[in-house]
């Protein structure tokens, strides 16, 4: 068990800068999730943790030893890969006590281990076949039990889920999520997949072009994002970004959206964007703040409306899609309230669940 | 063999059977050829005027002048040892050589590999005039030496070939995995790759073997006494003497030469048809 620390890693392929510059902590028994979308890095560090990639520059650290040279199969950790990569000519058995057999470990402490392995991911039936004969959950579990039975300082997934089909991701999240409650360990999870980083980790990282946007708990990520591009890729469905300016309106200040709609800024928040009046900015509100009008609950909902142009039912709300300014924006409503398409609908906007982004430097204000 | 939905035996006489058959003939028919041959009298066996597939009188001789006046059974074994050396060596350097080319990423891979293949493409017609320099120079004229030593330059090429695209069909998630698990380079080849590998060196060795089993140029070149000769070069030196081809005994050890080929293959078609498709499926 222990911590892994970060240190401004950096990897390059010939001209490609792939990770550029990466520091992070990561506390015992963490479970941490790199995100991001394809080509961001998230795999390039995951590999250079496990000591598959060399290091271009910087430093890992796991526990108080630095691995930068430390070869794979001595830095005490175990790798879960997307496609499983069991041995195919192994029993499941064989495959969990392979890490053990060439570490010499007595037989008997072997077989303990993979039986307490097995138990806890209930593959225990399954020890004799091979992996052909297994199906995809049951693969994972094996990969899984492969990790365990090591009982490293610290496990990596390299998008573990992403070989399953959407039920059985659903369901062996929540196993992993078990698992880890059972297991203490440090976890360094890989996905491109939001909600799975959401569900699973104790703190999110999201990358984007080699580098960090913002680190934090999930529900951190999810209130107050820091970037435009972590607002838009955490939460679904996205946020919208409506182009406004900040205008002076009345004794306080207002949001522009359009030429018909003024959203009024609380008093509460006018202070922020004060310095602000009249550049162009970026307006960002999640579908499920912009709802159909309701009672307000605070002094910062504010109503509009609008001409509904697609409505998309998903049994518990119903996405109704508006166009503000050229701008296609997604609210989140109750069934029963929404209207028909090409007719007005009145809507309730939470400001204080909305944010300014700057587009010049993509930063929310 | 089930018939599909709306398919005619006609159909699958027209598409299938016959086009096997034809095959079959073709192919076997030279082993028949070769076997009428050796158990024919030499008085049927000049006579223009009988059947040539029909044999009124079969008879042995062939066979027995065959073993007991030539130095068959001496030739057998030469190509034997010679056959199953040159292809140990050249599987052992292949699986080296295929493995570094397909999974090591160093400066000139590329071009290394490359090389290895150009190699396979330079003719032994011309190769086998300097190789008599080099085997002179190394004191191995006259000895099956001189073949273990030759085969190998048109064997590791092609066994390099044939094995780099091998292991290319092998994930590579295997290999780090294993190197995590707490694997060495090393072991995770020899613990993971090449256990996978198996149908792929089986096909490799097999072609390997054939192929020093029917070599002709080098072992006629390089060998001039009768005892160290192979079974290609000893039949037909020892059997045709100036124009006069013993055809009855040239024909029997043709038939015995190639059985053992046959009996290879046939042992390990199921691991070659698999090791010529490829893949390791997880």
């Amino acid at each position: 068990m222990a911590q892994i620390l970060l240190k401004d890693l950096r990897k390059t392929y010939d001209q490609t800068e792939a990770v550029r510059g990466i520091n992070l902590d990561i506390e015992h028994n963490e479970f941490v999730v790199l995100v991001g979308p394809s080509g961001c890095g998230k795999t390039t560090t995951l590999r250079m943790i496990a000591g598959l990639e060399e290091i271009t520059d910087g430093v890992i650290l796991i526990g108080d030893r630095v691995i930068n040279n430390v070869p794979p199969k001595d830095r005490d950790i175990a790798m879960v890969f997307q496609n499983y990569a069991l041995y195919p000519h192994m029993t499941v058995e064989e495959n969990m006590s392979f890490g053990l057999r060439l570490r010499k470990v007595p037989r008997d402490e072997i077989g303990r281990r993979v039986s307490h392995a097995a138990g806890i991911l209930n593959i225990g039936e399954l020890l004799q076949r091979r992996p052909k004969q297994l199906s995809g959950g049951q693969r994972q579990r094996v990969a899984m039990g492969r990790a365990i039975v090591r009982n490293p300082q610290a496990f990596l997934f390299d998008e573990p889920l992403s070989n399953l089909d959407a039920k059985l991701r659903v369901q062996m999240r929540t196993e992993i999520k078990k698992i880890h409650q059972r297991v203490q360990t440090t976890v360094v999870y890989v996905t491109h997949d939001q909600v799975e980083a959401m569900t699973l980790a104790d703190r999110i990282v999201v990358m984007n072009h080699g580098i960090i946007e913002q680190v934090g708990t999930p529900q951190e990520m999810y209130e107050a994002p820091l970037t435009r591009f972590v607002a838009g890729f955490i939460g679904s469905p996205a946020m919208n970004f409506i182009p406004c300016r900040v205008v002076n309106a009345g004794s306080g200040l207002g949001v522009r959206l359009s030429d018909d709609i003024t959203l009024a800024l609380p008093d509460v928040q006018a202070d922020r964007y004060r310095g602000h009046v009249d550049r162009p900015l970026i307006f960002g509100i999640r579908p499920e703040h912009m709802t159909e009008q309701r009672q307000h609950t605070n002094a910062q909902q504010i109503d509009f409306s609008c001409t509904v142009s697609v409505l998309e039912p998903m049994g518990v709300d119903t996405m109704v899609f508006v166009e503000i300014d050229g701008t296609e924006v997604t609210a989140r409503a109750a069934p029963r309230s929404v209207s028909p398409v090409g007719a007005e609908m009145a809507f309730t906007i939470d400001m204080n669940n909305m944010h300014l982004i700057d587009p010049e430097t993509d930063r929310v204000i | 063999m089930n018939a599909m939905v709306g398919e005619t035996y006609v159909r699958r006489l027209v598409i299938f059977y016959i086009p096997l058959f034809m095959f079959v003939f073709v192919m076997l028919f030279p082993f028949a050829w070769m076997l009428i041959t050796s158990i024919k009298p030499d008085a049927e066996l000049y006579n223009p005027r009988i059947s040539p597939f029909i044999v009124r009188e079969p008879t042995l001789e062939h066979w027995e002048s065959l073993f007991g006046t030539t130095l068959f059974i001496r030739w057998a074994i030469n190509t034997l040892w010679v056959a199953i050396a040159s292809t140990a060596v050249s599987l052992f350097a292949g699986v080296l050589a295929g493995y570094a080319l397909s999974r090591l990423v160093f400066r000139g891979s590329t071009l290394f590999g490359i090389m290895i293949f150009v190699t396979y493409l330079v003719p032994p017609t011309l190769l086998f005039i300097p190789l008599t320099g080099v085997v002179t120079w190394m004191g191995l004229q006259d000895t099956t030496w001189s073949l273990i030593f030759t085969y190998p330059t048109f064997l590791v090429p092609f066994c390099t070939w044939l094995l780099m695209g091998y292991f290319q069909t092998i994930p590579k998630e295997l290999e780090e995995c294993a190197r995590i698990d707490g694997a060495t380079r090393l072991q995770a080849m020899s613990r993971i790759v090449i256990p996978l590998a198996v149908p792929g060196i089986l096909s490799a060795g097999i072609f390997a073997f054939t192929l020093s089993w029917n070599e002709f140029l080098y072992a006629l070149v390089f060998i001039h006494s009768p005892e160290n000769k192979t079974i290609p070069v000893g039949v037909t030196s020892e059997l045709i003497k100036g124009d006069v081809f013993f055809w009855g005994a040239l024909m029997a050890g043709a038939l015995f030469g190639s059985v053992p080929v046959a009996v290879v293959y046939s042992f390990f078609v199921e691991h070659y048809v698999s090791g010529m498709t490829g893949a390791v499926k997880g």
